[in-house]
């Protein structure tokens, strides 16, 4: 059992959880991720980490509640455990295979899209405790969605943009990014965008075409995270890769995201089903036409 | 209960094919101890046993069948489990029609004797009678870690700890079993009456396990070995990556490898609804290639309430499944298109699957493997309306282990690369079997590797002692 040392509401739907899980604490590096499992009938959910303390042996988890097991989740408490929590998972974030000087040299922006910022934290903290300045974009659609602002300006300069003004600048990552360039004269030679798949799609676009290479950062469907069940394959660059062994990272500028897009549809109808089982006891209440009911 | 034809077996129950063909309880009813005594008549006690030689971990077979025939099933038990810590699973899953039963001289002029429903039996009565293998008195003071769960990782712990070994299991999954449990389906095989109880006898030997431990990631084999005190590490971390055709439409939404499709069947038990792994069922389901996987594919869909189909491209006489497996699926109304290979899955205007393409194949010459080639007739193409496909054409080995241990060699398939006999690996103190050295291969297969490398590793600890 996996005890829930620390529980926040980061926002009205988005939970950091700090977890007893010390063979985890023990090896993860920024870019890996855990999977969660609440109880015995329940489902392996893929989670990013946020934070690692490997003295206490505790891993900080973020994710939004979305599905029925990512509310149920948040439906823990301190004191509370996890039935399993396993990890680290996935390949470190390439940063960790390079030397300090390396980095050093390196003018890296982080962009961050609600949630993806989480994932983002532990590798700008990981260039902070190295000396290397970043900068971190972090966007969200409104200013109640941003999330981790304060603990990423201790190890990064940060940018705020909400889609509607409420925090920050005006506009999404991709408007902040172009401001930063053309306003602020900054020059990037790497950018790390993750979030929201269709943010990372149009974020990859615009370093295209500004030659920046980009690494993003997948989430599929998953089931065991180790490279047995191939749900989460994905196209790069013409050739199929499996997120949790080949990445999650992966060449932003060679993801197929319309690909990964669709497929991240399969199970919407089911995890719809779901809550409606959850909510309603039932999945179905008649009316549609077919059943006579 | 009289057999008077010791030519023909005493015939097994079954559930009658439609009734099965709608529930997950198993197939096969196997004998009650009347029907197993009688066919334990038909055994004919050969001086020279060739069943026992045909046996991966030569298993003492009449000496438990004589105990079976005089209505001892303690003695049976006690038999058997000198040999095999997994009885009940191998009295059901192993292939005894190419192993000990193709080697009984009664199967010459007749049914070779029913070996492996006689273990099932003596297996099932243990478990009922609470009869439990012995374990060791003496300990030797000695750790050994094993990677995984599965049939070799299970046989390789037992083994050692009836020698006395102080044995770890590292498994990556949340349950102990590995193939056992994500892979071969409850009606061929009961997870929480079988699998689970042969786990717990195997943990009642001393064997500790623990869960949701990735090797390679959460930990590695010289952390194990420098920092937890392991003086020999058995890797059993079995097959790995699933395999795919490489044709247009792979990407498609309800294409599956076989092993997430059983992977939530099973370790999930997204066919139970009160589990909350969700399984996205098809209405009509075609599933490529002909193993024993294949099957299982196949027969779990069936279950789900979809026509199924099977699309192999060789004929029957090729099917590497074992032909008990290929008949309970004939019998349950699964359609073989053989002769047949895909070559496009077609999609709706949503990213759906909504067909397969194939080609029809007839036999060329025989190929490197012996059988012969399948080549495309031309002109032959047609469509299969399917809303699923599931590819079931094995695995590649899973790199976790291999790149993060030092030293340790792997071939060209990126099989771990470890001595047939031993297990021995390039690294001095770790030795490997099962499917994560030979590639995708049988239960009882990977329990011979693990039962010879328990045996190397005793000798290896045994210097390391002196």
């Amino acid at each position: 059992m996996y005890k829930i040392l620390k529980k926040e509401m980061l926002s009205d739907n988005i939970v950091l959880m700090d977890v007893l899980a010390p063979r985890v604490a023990g090896s993860c590096l920024p870019g890996q991720f855990v999977i969660v499992k609440c109880d015995e009938k329940g489902e392996r959910i893929p989670l990013t980490i946020c934070d690692y303390d490997r003295e206490k042996g505790t891993i900080t988890i973020v994710f939004q509640t979305i599905g029925a097991s990512t509310k149920l989740f948040a439906t823990y408490e301190e004191g509370d455990s996890f039935m399993d929590f396993v990890g680290p998972l996935g390949r470190a974030s390439e940063l960790c295979s390079l030397s300090d000087e390396e980095l050093k040299k390196k003018k890296i922006i982080f962009m961050a899209g609600g949630v993806g910022t989480a994932p983002v934290y532990p590798q700008a903290k990981y260039l902070h405790e190295r000396g290397v300045e970043c900068d971190v974009i972090i966007g969200a659609r409104n200013a109640s969605l941003i999330i981790l602002a304060e603990q990423m300006k201790k190890v990064a300069n940060v940018y705020i943009t909400t889609d509607d003004g409420t925090l920050g600048r005006h506009g999404n990552v991709n408007d902040c990014l172009k401001y930063l360039i053309s306003e602020e004269g900054k020059t990037y030679d790497l950018a790390v965008a993750i979030g929201p798949l269709i943010m990372m799609k149009f974020a990859a676009l615009l370093t295209k075409e500004l030659n920046i290479p980009t690494v993003v950062s997948m989430n599929p469907i998953m089931v065991d995270g180790t490279g047995m069940c191939g749900a989460c394959r994905i196209m790069v660059g013409g050739e199929v890769k499996f997120a949790c062994v080949d990445g999650p990272e992966f060449d932003g500028h060679l993801v197929d995201f319309d690909g990964a897009m669709m497929r991240q549809r399969l199970y919407k109808t089911e995890e719809g089903r779901a809550v409606l089982r959850e909510k309603e006891g039932s999945t179905h209440h008649g009316g549609c036409g077919n059943c006579g009911e | 209960m009289i057999v008077e034809d010791k030519l023909k077996r005493v015939p097994v129950r079954e559930q009658e094919p439609a009734v099965r063909a709608k529930n997950f309880d198993e197939v096969c009813l196997g004998y009650n101890l009347e029907e197993a005594m009688a066919e334990a008549t038909r055994c004919l006690k050969c001086k020279n046993p060739q069943c026992q030689t045909g046996c991966p971990v030569g298993i003492d077979i009449p000496g438990f069948v004589k105990e079976v025939e005089a209505g001892n099933i303690k003695g049976a038990y006690d038999v058997i489990s000198r040999y095999s810590a997994l009885p009940a699973i191998c009295g059901r899953v192993c292939p005894q029609e190419t192993q000990c039963e193709a080697k009984c001289i009664r199967g010459i002029k007749g049914d070779a004797v029913s070996i492996g429903k006689l273990e099932r039996f003596t297996a099932d009565w243990a478990r009922e009678n609470g009869v439990k293998p012995q374990g060791a008195t003496e300990k030797k003071g000695q750790k050994v870690a094993v990677i995984g769960s599965g049939p070799s990782g299970l046989t390789c712990a037992g083994e050692l700890a009836k020698m006395g070994y102080d044995v770890t299991i590292f498994e990556a999954l949340h349950e102990a079993g590995g193939v056992l449990v994500y892979g071969i389906p409850e009606f061929r095989l009961p997870k929480d009456t079988v699998v689970k109880a042969e786990i717990e006898n195997v943990k009642s030997l001393g064997v500790k396990i623990e869960t949701n431990v990735i090797t390679g990631k959460s930990v590695t084999i010289d952390e194990l070995m420098k920092n937890e005190g392991y003086d020999a590490v058995f890797i059993g971390s079995g097959a790995g990556l699933p395999k795919f055709m490489g044709i247009p439409g792979e990407q498609a939404n309800g294409v599956f490898s076989a092993n997430e499709f059983l992977t939530r069947n099973n370790l999930m038990k997204a066919f139970r609804d009160d589990y909350d792994t969700p399984i996205f069922k098809g209405k009509k389901v075609a599933v490529v290639g002909g193993g024993n996987v294949a099957m299982d594919a196949a027969r779990t869909a069936l279950r789900l309430g979809a026509e199924t189909y099977i699309v192999y491209r060789r004929s029957e006489a090729e099917l590497p499944a074992r032909a008990e497996e290929v008949h309970h699926a004939k019998e349950e109304g699964i359609i073989f298109k053989l002769l047949c290979n895909p070559t496009e899955i077609l999609t709706d205007e949503n990213g759906w699957v909504c067909g397969i393409k194939c080609v029809e194949m007839e036999l060329g010459e025989p190929d490197a493997s012996g059988r012969r080639r399948p080549v495309v007739k031309a002109g032959s193409d047609f469509t299969i309306d399917v809303d699923t496909v599931i590819m079931a054409l094995g695995t590649s080995p899973n790199p976790l282990i291999t790149s993060t241990t030092e030293g340790l060699e792997s071939n060209s398939h990126k099989c771990i690369v470890a001595d047939e006999k031993t297990g021995q690996t390039s690294r001095e103190g770790v030795f490997a079997g099962g499917d994560a050295v030979t590639g995708a291969a049988t239960v009882i297969l990977a329990m011979q590797a693990g039962k010879q490398s328990a045996a190397a590793i005793d000798e290896y600890l045994k210097t390391k002692r002196a």
